[in-house]
């Protein structure tokens, strides 16, 4: 590179920096915002839904001087402002108050239960996207061919089956008929209560220790709740995948680009993908989302504890600390994907940095 | 045809059927010609078959369409005969094509000297430096003011008219002998048509290259070009010198002559063309 190219190299880059700083800006003060919002409607929530916090704590048997002191206690007869002011205060230092049903700190419950939810919504979406999205670029490709009819069916079964009929019916035929894999859980009790894990991501974590048999262990666990996960989220990104080639492959420039004389190979995947992948990018991170709300149904079948569990019994119970603490992490992290694929977007596709 | 130059494409009955649900369409029905080094214009109305007849030489029609000539060559070479991966390397290297709109034909997404350099790699083995340079060069010759930036700019950035001079550029890099100009310049401002036009001309003779303008614009084709055909639905019905235009025979030309505005005449009603069933038969 010449000396002059430099210099323009280096005027576009700070040019560049001046642009991802004034990015940074507008992503925090959306995030703030939105997370303000949250916090503003899980609180009325909690004030407006007929459970009294201090029944579920005290019981209905309380003498009525017991109530009244743990109602001051718990700060319940403060001013509404005051105690959003609390709330939003303590919710911004990770204190969701201490859950009724395991007496642990709703924040250290969540340490526990989201992990799990992460691994194996991230182990899904991977599946769904790396054989969702070539899937779908085939049948747009070879439209109206046998391989289109059975992308079409693969994705209908995939939306009109429910989960947790094709989740027993896959621990029936994978796990008791062949054993294939292990049974419902994160790990065997062996390693229950030897294996120490650090972030909390089984698979992870062995690895890093180097615990191949643990590692192992957890593949058995994890391989079929997470296929059933990437099967659905396969269907819905495959479809997406085929209708926005579909629209790619219908414009000029790809016309242009057979004029080029380009092969098929190079037009599609080169030309019509890389355009299809600016929609596709805000569909796998709802769909990705969309799991990491917790796949109730997936988490109940396979006895995964994570965090669409964890909501779903607390909720059984009216343990409403966990069920607002919960609400406002999965929130949270539905805020940052969001913005991580606005991101991702702006990365993708050159229009939207001057437009 | 100049036996000079001699003869670079024939076109001998070329037809293009579309079968449909409702029975054939016959978009282009047996349209003959032949084209030395030289610019040919057709012109004729929407869905006349000139588009069709423009990607049918291009091989480039849909691929439910029908396409049969009894002689379909380029340079003595059987288009319609040889397998389409020899024909996939004909295109942009012998054959290009220039279409309409700039906004829809560049990809959105890649910067507009990837997309030059893209067709230059297709067809020789250069580096990466040498084919930078020769697109650099290139948009240079589309009369780019600044290659080196508009090099790096997308789509998106540019006008129209430095789009289309930035498509030119992309179809002639490879050095074809013949372009196919499909309403090149229908889509842009009418100042910025002439530019557009007086670049490709240049470019045209100076390269020795054949021409086939497809317009609807008979007073630019019949400035621009040495001859015109005249389509009308799928067929030729008068092919003849630009400069004899005014002298045509045929009605529907004639029709088409008479439509257009002439300053200091005020004419009403307007005229309106006159179609008859025979001229289609």
């Amino acid at each position: 590179m010449s000396a002059a190219e430099n210099e323009v190299a280096a005027g576009r880059g700070s040019a560049r920096a001046v642009a991802v700083a004034s990015f940074i800006g507008r992503f925090l003060v959306i995030a703030i915002t939105t997370y303000l919002g949250l916090l503003a409607v899980t609180f009325f929530i909690g004030r407006v839904i007929p459970i009294d916090p201090v029944l579920a704590v005290l019981g209905d048997r309380a003498p009525l001087n017991v109530v009244e002191r743990t109602r001051r206690e718990m700060g319940l007869d403060l001013p509404l402002i005051e105690q959003f002011y609390i709330y939003v205060k303590n919710a911004l230092n990770g204190d969701f108050g201490t859950s009724v049903l395991t007496t642990n700190p709703v924040m250290t419950d969540i340490r526990r239960a989201f992990p799990a939810t992460i691994e194996l919504a991230t182990l899904g979406t991977l599946i769904g996207s790396v054989i969702g999205v070539p899937l779908g670029v085939l049948a747009a490709v070879k439209r109206g061919s046998l391989i289109d009819q059975i992308v079409r069916v693969i994705g209908l079964i995939g939306y009109s089956v429910p989960i947790f009929w094709i989740g027993l019916l896959g621990l029936v035929l994978f796990y008791a008929k062949l054993q294939w894999v292990a049974f419902p859980a994160r790990l065997d009790v062996v390693y229950e209560y030897t294996f120490t894990p650090i972030t909390g991501f089984y698979l992870l974590d062995a690895a890093m220790q180097g615990q191949w048999d643990v590692f192992y262990d957890a593949y058995r666990h994890i391989v079929l709740p997470a296929s059933l996960l990437g099967y659905f989220s396969l269907a819905y990104i495959s479809r997406m995948t085929r209708s926005f080639m579909l629209n790619e492959l219908s414009q000029e420039y790809i016309v242009a680009a057979r004029a080029k004389g380009l092969s098929e190979t190079r037009i599609i995947w080169g030309h019509a993908l890389r355009n299809a992948a600016v929609p596709m990018v805000t569909v796998i991170a709802l769909s990705y989302a969309g799991l990491l709300e917790g796949s109730v149904l997936t988490e109940t079948v396979f006895s995964w504890p994570g965090i669409g569990l964890y909501i779903t019994n607390s909720l059984q119970n009216a343990d409403m600390n966990a069920v607002l603490g919960g609400t406002i992490v999965i929130g949270s992290v539905f805020i940052g994907i969001n913005l991580l694929s606005d991101l991702l977007y702006k990365l993708l596709d050159p229009r939207t940095k001057t437009g | 045809m100049s036996d000079a130059t001699g003869t670079l494409l024939e076109v001998d009955d070329l037809r293009v059927d579309f079968p449909t649900r409702t029975g054939l369409v016959q978009a282009v029905r047996g349209v003959s010609f032949s084209l030395g080094r030289e610019r040919l214009g057709i012109v004729g109305e929407s869905g006349s078959g000139k588009s069709q007849t423009g990607r049918a030489i291009m091989g480039l029609t849909p691929p439910q369409a029908l396409v049969s000539a009894k002689k379909l060559a380029l340079d003595g070479i059987d288009l319609l005969a040889m397998p389409a991966r020899q024909r996939r390397a004909l295109r942009g290297k012998r054959i290009a094509m220039i279409l309409q709109d700039p906004k829809y034909s560049l990809d959105p997404v890649m910067s507009i000297g990837r997309q030059i350099v893209e067709t230059l790699r297709t067809h020789e083995k250069v580096s990466k430096g040498e084919a930078r340079e020769r697109a650099l060069a290139m948009l240079e010759a589309v009369q780019i003011r600044d290659p080196a930036r508009v090099f790096d700019l997308h789509p998106h950035e540019v006008s129209g008219g430095m789009g289309q001079r930035a498509m030119i550029a992309m179809m002639l890099i490879a050095g074809p002998e013949l372009m196919i100009a499909d309403e090149p310049t229908s889509a842009l401002d009418v100042t910025v048509q002439l530019d557009v036009l007086g670049i490709l001309d240049r470019l045209v003779s100076e390269r020795g290259m054949g021409l086939i303008f497809i317009s609807h614009d008979l007073r630019l084709v019949a400035s621009f070009c040495d001859r015109v055909i005249v389509m009308y639905a799928g067929k030729v019905v008068e092919q003849l010198k630009a400069s004899e235009l005014r002298e045509a025979q045929h009605p529907y030309t004639r029709g088409l002559l008479n439509c257009m505005p002439k300053i200091g005449y005020e004419r009403h009603p307007l005229p309106v063309l006159d179609r008859k069933p025979e001229w289609a038969a």
